[in-house]
């Protein structure tokens, strides 16, 4: 019941939206967001949008976790050379 | 699906662990509060990433698992009243109640109905207006606002067959009551969902008070190891502050407009936590200004005395003490077919979680 999902606004009726999670389409309500428009990501919890999501910060993260696979590859190619466990 | 597979990047998932093992030193606990974080890090296998140093158990952010067995008594009572139809989310439709449950009702010919939002619930009670329609309100701070917008649009469309019966509750105070009994922990992988809606402010009590880090995290694999990363590099720094690991969705000030219904609808009230027993201030009742759609102060009932499953042992694990593998009615004689305890019913359930992916 906790869960939520994150869904595409595809369009806005009143405070009701229409939402997509992978394909299927959902009704949604805006009551709790505000500044939403069709095209946002919005977090949908039993029936009502909880909250909007920050398409930069979800940018932002992956960011950091392509350094994370970066940092990594060069471990392992500096492991590789050197021929010595370092992790 | 946006927001989901980028998320379950494997070569992302094997950079971080990488990272993790890279800086972790210490033999350290850590909790995952929230029942959909156990669901996730069983699902995705993810003790199996981690160093032997690190050991992650579950702690009592499922609802359905923490709450009294006499909800479910007084719920099924309120179900066999005249005229009554009960709305509920599917997860509680089959706990074992003391010698029923929702569902064996439902089949007896009561009128329950599974609802996904309280306004499915108000639309029935629009529909039926011969009929008292009572909403089962359970969750935490996640749910509890889907409760309160209920309540104030029954209040704006003049319903006068509406009801809720409340069993909200609030998580931070479990999260100290845990300490406070003993529980060994080094840091907290705070519950992400709770926090979308209240902020990060309600943790900050628990660096201050009880010096443990809180990581608020998302639930794809790659947040909650990232999230793992982020308490490590707390604890080997001998720094514990909160931080949020969930950017995307949880705000520093939470959702206002959310916080503003519950203030309006609900008031704190002590209640009682499977393994935790009563905390003060830790649930939800419904304020006077909204008494009228309170099912507490509308129906009477008369409901059976509670009795407790022998054997379960949901209570020690909910407060991290024991894992369901500790339980000897664990796959013998409990299963998710066929539940003993709730913790075994409710997908975010601890019992269930190991059961599905982890046996
Ligand atoms: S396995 Fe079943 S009986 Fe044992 S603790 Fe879990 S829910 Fe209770």
């Amino acid at each position: 019941m906790c869960l939520s999902i994150p869904a595409k606004v595809i369009s806005i009726e009143g405070d009701m939206a229409k939402v997509s999670v992978g394909g299927a389409e959902y009704e949604t309500s805006l009551q709790m967001v505000e500044d939403v428009k069709p095209g946002d990501y919005i977090l949908m919890h039993t029936g009502f949008a909880i909250q909007k999501i920050s398409e930069e910060e979800a940018i932002e993260s992956l960011k950091t976790f392509e350094e994370f696979r970066e940092l990594n590859e060069n471990l392992d190619e500096e492991e590789k050379q050197t021929g010595e466990r370092i992790v | 699906m946006k927001y989901i597979d980028e998320y379950r990047d494997k070569s992302l998932v094997q950079g971080l662990v990488k990272e993790i093992k890279k800086i972790s030193v210490k033999e350290i606990k850590l909790m995952e509060v929230c029942g959909g974080h156990t669901l996730s890090i069983q699902k995705f296998g993810i003790p199996a990433l981690l160093p032997p140093n690190i050991k992650l158990i579950s702690g009592p952010g499922c609802p359905v698992c923490v709450s009294d067995r006499k909800f479910i008594d007084q719920a099924i009572a309120y179900g066999r009243l005249e005229n009554v139809i009960i709305t509920t989310y599917g997860d509680l439709i089959r706990v074992p109640g003391s010698t029923s449950s929702l569902n064996e009702e439902k089949a007896s010919g009561r009128d329950i109905r599974i609802v996904y939002s309280t306004l499915d619930a108000l639309k029935i009670a629009k529909e039926n207006p011969g009929k008292k329609v009572v909403f089962l309100g359970i969750g935490f701070e996640t749910t509890a606002p889907g409760t309160a917008a209920g309540i104030i649009n029954a209040e704006k469309q003049n319903l006068n067959n509406f009801y809720v019966y409340s069993s909200h509750k609030i998580m931070p105070p479990a999260m100290g009551a845990l300490i406070d009994e003993g529980v060994q922990l080094h840091g907290y992988i705070a519950p992400g969902h709770v926090s979308t809606i209240t902020g990060s402010g309600i943790y900050d009590d628990i660096p201050k008070k009880y010096g443990l880090g809180c990581v608020i995290s998302g639930f794809e694999p790659t947040d909650i190891l990232q999230s793992i990363y982020m308490l490590v590099k707390q604890i080997e720094n001998g720094e514990q502050k909160v931080e949020i690991q969930y950017k995307r969705v949880v705000r520093p000030e939470g959702n206002l407009i959310a916080q503003k219904m519950m203030a309006d609808v609900f008031e704190l009230r002590p209640d009682w936590w499977r393994g935790l027993g009563v905390l003060p201030a830790s649930g939800l009742g419904i304020s006077k200004k909204y008494e009228k759609f309170d099912a507490e102060k509308n129906l009477d009932v008369v409901v059976e005395p509670t009795k407790e499953d022998k054997g379960c042992i949901c209570g020690e694990i909910l407060k991290g003490l024991k894992s369901p593998k500790d339980c000897k009615l664990f796959g013998k004689g409990c299963s998710p077919s066929d539940p003993v305890g709730a913790c075994m019913v409710s997908h975010e359930g601890a019992c269930h979680a190991y059961y599905k992916y982890n046996r």
